[in-house]
């Protein structure tokens, strides 16, 4: 699975199928702070990923 | 999960509705917000503080949008505040302008760099300050925004549920209760003439609505970071917040509830004991002319005289 992070501005590879929610634990990414899209539709956080989905992690915290 | 009003999927969990339902949900929040509070009436023209960002985006939309359900010519200006913050707010710039011209709103940016002689960033490369970067760009930026919103009827900001939870903590944890008295969906020195009211009309909206609203409306804002913005206290409060939020859900909107009960109280303990207003400014200040102003004229005198 190729997971895009946008604040950071990298991409993360790595091998996964599960929920958003343990996808974003296993990043240590707090649900409350980002938007998640598969595939360019917003997810939430309960839908069952597949490895060969395309991930977007979009930060929600403004900075400024 | 399903919308809990069709068979749509879901785009935010809690509450569970699918994007046009969202967006249903949303809106009506806001211009909820805006008639409960009596944030802008029909007649006003309104300046937005605008940054290009997410939420004051939304909320300059929202306002216009509003506005034009009474009159088809809404009196809005988006004011934006250009710091001099490179590879941050040239981009949000440009987004904001793009939006505006979209949208035909007016816009008007100052900058510190016309209005000071420097940007932000040479403030403090060049250390004409000791103060924190956020100190500075929030006490310049406050004082531009006073200057040039005179004369609107009503300054619209974008601060949301995050911004405002956060600002309670901050101001309890510092014991700073004159500055807590200045919060709610409407702030600063109201009833005069210098100083134009401040309101915020996502005032109950989370960050993560106003965010996922911005997205799926297909606003081009940019959710990139002030570089400046680690140095930020406020960061260590927000990341606390939503840690504590994602575990007791909720937690955000109960400290604005519960801050909306007492703040006629803690308002009243302030009017007219004691807080005097910087003649320049308005902010309130214990000294004739307050430190941003102060700050302002060091500034200005470091460029003149060099
Ligand atoms: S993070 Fe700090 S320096 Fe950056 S825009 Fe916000 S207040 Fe200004
Ligand atoms: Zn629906
Ligand atoms: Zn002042």
């Amino acid at each position: 699975m190729i997971i895009f992070i946008e604040k950071d501005d990298r991409k993360v590879s790595k091998r996964f199928a599960g929920t958003v929610a343990s996808l974003l634990s296993s990043l240590d990414i707090n649900p409350e702070t980002v938007l998640v899209s598969r595939n360019g539709e917003i997810v939430t956080e309960d839908v069952v990923l597949k490895d060969s989905d395309d991930i977007k992690i979009l930060s929600v915290v403004s900075g400024g | 999960m399903k919308c809990r009003l069709c068979d749509e999927k879901a785009v935010l969990s809690s509450p569970n509705y699918c994007k046009k339902h969202f967006i249903e949900y949303f809106e009506r929040k806001v211009f909820r917000t805006i008639e409960d509070y009596g944030l802008l009436d029909p007649s006003d023209s309104v300046c937005v503080a605008a940054s290009g960002g997410k939420d004051s985006t939304v909320a300059l939309y929202l306002s216009f949008k509003y506005l034009q359900s009474f009159r088809s010519d809404p009196k809005v200006t988006a004011l934006i505040i250009d710091e001099g913050i490179s590879g941050y707010r040239n981009k949000t710039l440009d987004d904001l302008k793009r939006f505006c011209k979209d949208a035909g709103i007016p816009l008007k940016v100052v900058s510190f760099r016309q209005e000071f002689g420097r940007t932000l960033d040479q403030i403090i490369t060049l250390r004409l300050t000791d103060q924190k970067p956020c100190t500075v760009c929030g006490i310049l930026r406050r004082y531009l925004l006073n200057k040039y919103s005179r004369g609107f009827d009503k300054l619209v900001t974008g601060h949301n549920l995050d911004d405002e939870s956060q600002a309670i903590l901050m101001n309890l944890f510092r014991q700073q209760t004159d500055i807590l008295a200045r919060l709610g969906p409407v702030s600063g020195v109201s009833r005069d003439a210098l100083f134009v009211q401040r309101v915020k009309p996502l005032y109950f909206c989370p960050e993560k609505e106003v965010a996922l609203y911005a997205v799926l409306k297909g606003f081009d804002v940019s959710f990139t970071e002030c570089p400046y913005v680690v140095f930020a206290y406020r960061a260590d409060v927000r990341d606390f917040l939503n840690a504590y939020e994602q575990a007791h859900k909720g937690a955000k909107l109960n400290i604005v509830r519960s801050f909306l009960k007492v703040l006629p109280e803690l308002k009243a303990s302030y009017s007219g004991k004691g807080l005097r207003y910087c003649e320049s400014c308005g902010e309130p200040s214990s000294q004739r002319v307050c430190n941003a102003c102060k700050l302002a004229d060091k500034i200005i005198i470091a460029r003149d005289g060099g």
